[in-house]
């Protein structure tokens, strides 16, 4: 540890390249406990959000329209409308009415700014894996559920063994495509103060005055874990591609 | 012949159409069928394009639904609300055109699927059966292809023993060569003769002639949803007495 930090200071002495976060402890536990938040909201974000993208397109695909109908308003409202204004929303006005007395009888927020920026996140990321499901279900052929239904299979039965496994396959490189950019939006927390990783880095250059430096470093961070996302996904997609099957 | 529900016996037809008219929206379809077909015959329907053949058929296991007109398999009444689909479904096996096997399935997978899914059988018994299948379709040492990895009448061949493997008493074939290059399409109709000699009522609708004439214990000629003309195949090819069925005939023979 002590040759890594003689390196940085050394760095910042004879070229001038000040990586606080390379010698300095208090700036190293802050950068890193800023990652780790970008990694908490990235992966809770993106778990409920293919969870809300499921029960979205089977709702979506459902013979009720008065199931198919708010599922319709949830996509439109989450597909049309900026996320920070989204976040912006939750926060600020559902937080300000969300509040509960805590035994000292003073008001407090009943939702963290964490919880909120999952919530939203979730709820953005999930309309758009609604549509990219829903596409991949309807891109499914009809003639194979035709074959299911004229071998006995209810309409349950197909949806999970015939539907659902091809619909996935289809899906994930759009499926793909809209994680990475959820990983990405993890950054708009920054605005209401969850401390991730842009708001650690914004903290230590304020301090040290060493933007250039953490910026670079910041901008690493990204490309490192959506390389890790993506690296994660291909392995996926290839565990699941067919033999002789066009997707 | 109406027959009361649960009273079929072997000597009375396996599958009863009466007057059956179907239509899509002004589109009359189907404008009044009737034909018997009994146990163990193989029937061929064929006719010009459009004139219902394949609707025919897929009333027949209640994939289409009728407007009028009654049918039966093996007594019961299949447009029939209170139809108990799977029972139906468990009696006719169906072969389609575009073969429809599930291509993320192995084809020993897809003979398994529907026994063990929806009948809830045994997996080691289905798996012995399937495997059984797979060597009565020819097909030994595919049972871990994949659909995508064979050909197309290897398909074919797979997706019979799919519907084998429920162990039908009907077999209803809709085209099932029609994609096929002709070198292909010998082995799909090999497959269909040996289920015909061993005593399997069968429904095909086809364009091979041939193969009608040689198979066939009664062809229907279907034209704009109705029955022009039906017989045995010996007088049906040489002595068709109707224009049309002429007509068609000297264009297809």
């Amino acid at each position: 540890m002590e040759t890594v930090e003689t390196f940085f200071q050394w760095l910042r002495q004879s070229h001038g390249i000040n990586l606080t976060i390379g010698y300095d402890a208090w700036d190293r536990a802050q950068f890193l406990s800023g990652l780790w938040m970008t990694v908490k909201l990235s992966v809770l974000s993106i778990l409920f959000s293919l969870l809300v993208g499921v029960v979205g397109a089977w709702a979506q695909g459902a013979q009720s329209r008065l199931l198919r109908l708010p599922v319709g308003l949830f996509v439109t409202f989450f597909r049309n409308t900026p996320p920070l204004v989204q976040l912006y929303f939750f926060f600020f006005a559902l937080g300000s009415i969300l509040r509960v007395q805590n035994d000292a009888g003073m008001s407090v927020p009943m939702i963290s700014a964490f919880s909120w920026a999952v919530i939203s996140l979730t709820l953005f990321a999930g309309a758009l894996n609604t549509e990219i499901f829903r596409s991949g279900i309807d891109a499914v052929p009809k003639s194979t559920l035709e074959a299911a239904e004229a071998l006995g299979f209810t309409r349950l039965q197909t949806y999970i063994y015939v539907v659902l496994p091809l619909a996935l396959r289809i899906s994930l490189p759009s499926l793909g495509t809209n994680l990475v950019n959820l990983v990405k939006t993890t950054t708009l927390a920054y605005a209401i103060a969850v401390p991730e990783l842009l708001y650690s880095a914004a903290q230590i250059w304020s301090e040290q005055l060493n933007v250039r430096e953490m910026m670079t470093i910041l901008l690493l961070s990204y490309i490192l874990l959506v390389a890790v996302l993506v690296w994660i996904m291909g392995r996926w997609e290839r565990s699941l591609r067919i033999p002789g099957y066009g997707v | 012949m109406a027959h009361t529900e649960g009273r079929w016996t072997e000597a009375q037809p396996i599958v009863s159409l009466k007057d059956v008219r179907k239509s899509y929206g002004t589109v009359q379809v189907l404008n009044g069928i009737s034909l018997d077909i009994m146990k163990g015959e193989v029937v061929c329907i064929i006719g010009p394009s459009g004139s219902g053949k394949s609707t025919l058929i897929r009333c027949i296991n209640a994939l289409a639904d009728i407007q009028g007109g009654s049918i039966q398999v093996e007594g019961q009444e299949v447009h029939d609300a209170k139809l108990d689909k799977l029972a139906l479904r468990k009696k006719i096996g169906m072969v389609f055109q575009q073969y429809n096997l599930f291509p993320h399935k192995t084809a020993l997978q897809n003979v398994m699927m529907a026994p063990v899914k929806v009948l809830k059988e045994n997996r080691v018994e289905v798996e012995k059966r399937a495997r059984e299948l797979i060597r009565k379709v020819r097909l030994e040492g595919k049972e871990n292809s994949y659909p995508g990895e064979l050909s197309g009448g290897q398909q074919q061949r797979v997706a019979i023993a799919r519907s084998l493997a429920m162990r039908p008493d009907i077999m209803l074939f809709d085209e099932v060569t029609a994609a096929l290059d002709p070198e292909t399409v010998k082995e799909v109709l090999v497959t269909i003769k040996d289920l015909a000699a061993e005593g399997m009522t069968c429904i095909l609708v086809t364009h091979e002639m041939g193969f009608a004439r040689e198979v066939a214990d009664h062809i229907y000629f279907t034209d704009k949803g109705v029955i022009v003309e039906h017989g045995p195949p010996e007088t049906f090819f040489t002595n068709a007495s109707d224009p049309r069925t002429r007509q068609f005939l000297s264009q297809v023979l």
